[in-house]
């Protein structure tokens, strides 16, 4: 790429690759952005972090970005469906599983799964329209079948917010104001200060996160690169480092 | 004539000087009013009424004006008699006072809904002793009544004090002089007076509590019916029904022109 001694060749400006991230990719993708620049001198990644659900929005709107790493399908599908992303470039690039978390002093005492539904306690979830959200709705779904058909009314009864993203349900958790919050395993992780219950395989949601190019990105070669390195051995390691489940 | 009579006759005849003047502000209005008209060309659509009247938007209209209500309610008992004290009283660190009663209007909301968490949290500095007792502030209405209460009351005690400030010394000090008590002074002389100042400064409040997102979603959360109001249904509803959040948005903006023109009415009677 560096021309050497007094070849005519210039030195390519810096490049910008503008990656729009779920929330819950947020520590994994920037430790993955900084490798990535670090291997491919005169690129330089910015993230955009958010909800799923609020990055398709804007990418909707009309706002700038070359890849999209989405927390659900149906993000990635409504996208395509607006023609920016090509249906078929999208691929899987990791998976991940619900966690319950806790404040490290577990103010409301809560030992197992169905203490949950205990009357009074302070639990956060992610809004419906977020990827996590909606998970852990369904997860609730089938949780009904162990616990006893009214367990999920009696759950969300005791939800007392719901966030714009999974990050902020961490820190809703993190400050100690609420009781128990529901979040990506990858989340606890990089939260370890906080206890956490773990729901069992047949109860649980496995959320498989897409990754595409948009249509209208202007560096669709490292746009494609960038790609490649997530779906590589190094950034899968760095994926599985962070509590993500790698694909391969 | 005067010269300077004669000057500024020069300048609105002239031609191209006027639009030294005219092409900036311009500019600026038309950057004020395209988003505006943006917005409410593209929400009168066939589903408008019917997204204003769902229940989710229903809810959050409810939540937004009772809270407000209560919020300016509360900062006009409380802030009044603040006020009078900042226009009339001189003491020590008076002036640091007035500093700490300006500050959340310059602060970013979201630093202020950060600072009320820290302070009333369940484990905050004062939030832990409350919680012992059993009371519990973040995720509650009364949440976001605080939230709205600390960003917006700063701005009727401004108005207030400035009211009262402006109140000629001498009525007071013949009142006095007649024998007249603090009480009977303030009620019946400064009360009067300042009332445009009072009242311009209660809309003000009433319309920044409306309007307040980042201090209530940190501090008092997003429940529907709880906590949610109009502004945060509106930043929710972005990310799920368009349309929604669109027509509250549409909402929010006539019930802010009528409070303003409200506020020019009284403005305008004071002179």
């Amino acid at each position: 790429m560096t021309a050497c001694g007094a070849s005519a060749t210039p030195v390519p400006e810096s490049q910008t690759l503008i990656v729009f991230a779920a929330a819950s990719l947020t520590d994994a993708f920037t430790e993955i952005g900084i490798a990535f620049d670090a291997a491919n001198p005169g690129i330089s990644t910015i993230f955009n972090f958010g909800g799923s659900q609020s990055l398709q929005t804007q990418i909707e709107e009309g706002a700038p970005a070359d890849v999209f790493a989405s927390a659900n399908k149906t993000q990635m599908d409504a996208v395509i469906a607006a023609s920016l992303i090509t249906e078929g470039t999208q691929k899987n690039f990791l998976t991940n599983k619900l966690v319950i978390i806790l404040p490290a002093n577990n103010p409301a005492s809560l030992e197992k799964l169905e203490d949950l539904a205990n009357p009074g306690i302070k639990l956060v979830l992610a809004a419906e329209e977020v990827p996590v959200g909606k998970y852990s709705l369904e997860a609730f779904d089938l949780m009904n079948g162990s616990f006893g058909i009214d367990f999920k009314d009696k759950v969300l009864a005791n939800v007392v917010s719901n966030e714009d993203n999974v990050k902020q349900v961490v820190t809703k958790v993190q400050l100690g104001e609420a009781d128990a919050g529901i979040v990506y395993t990858s989340d606890a992780i990089a939260a370890p200060d906080l206890k956490t219950l773990e729901i069992p395989a047949e109860l649980n949601v496995i959320a498989k996160y897409p990754i595409a190019p948009l249509v209208n990105s202007e560096n669709a070669d490292i746009a494609a690169k960038f790609i490649e390195y997530v779906l590589s051995a190094e950034g899968q390691t760095i994926l599985a480092k962070w509590g993500f489940i790698p694909v391969k | 004539m005067t010269r300077l009579q004669r000057t500024s006759h020069r300048i609105f005849r002239g031609g191209i000087s006027k639009w030294i003047f005219i092409l900036p502000s311009l500019i600026l209005l038309a950057f004020f009013a395209l988003p505006l008209f943006a917005l409410i060309y593209r929400s009168i659509e066939p589903g408008f009424f019917a997204n204003t009247l769902s229940r989710q938007a229903f809810q959050a209209l409810k939540l937004s004006l009772v809270t407000s209500s209560l919020s300016t309610l509360i900062t006009v008992v409380l802030g009044t008699p603040l006020a009078y004290l900042l226009a009339r009283w001189k003491f020590k660190f008076k002036s640091w006072l007035e500093l700490v009663i300006d500050l959340p209007i310059v602060l970013p909301p979201s630093v202020a809904g950060l600072a009320l968490l820290i302070a009333f949290g369940r484990r905050g500095i004062f939030g832990a002793y409350l919680s012992e007792v059993g009371i519990s502030i973040p995720f509650t209405t009364t949440a976001v009544i605080m939230a709205q209460l600390f960003v917006a009351a700063p701005l009727f005690i401004r108005s207030a004090r400035i009211g009262f400030a402006h109140v000629d010394k001498q009525l007071e000090e013949s009142a006095y002089v007649e024998g007249a008590n603090q009480w009977q002074v303030f009620y019946e002389i400064m009360l009067p007076i300042s009332a445009r100042a009072l009242a311009s400064g209660t809309i003000l409040t009433w319309t920044r509590a409306l309007g307040e997102f980042g201090a209530t979603i940190l501090f008092a959360g997003n429940l529907e019916g709880i906590t949610q109001t109009m502004p945060i249904a509106i930043y929710i509803g972005v990310e799920r029904d368009l349309g929604v959040a669109m027509a509250l948005s549409v909402v929010l903006i006539l019930v802010s022109v009528v409070l303003l023109i409200l506020t020019k009415k009284i403005d305008a009677e004071e002179e």
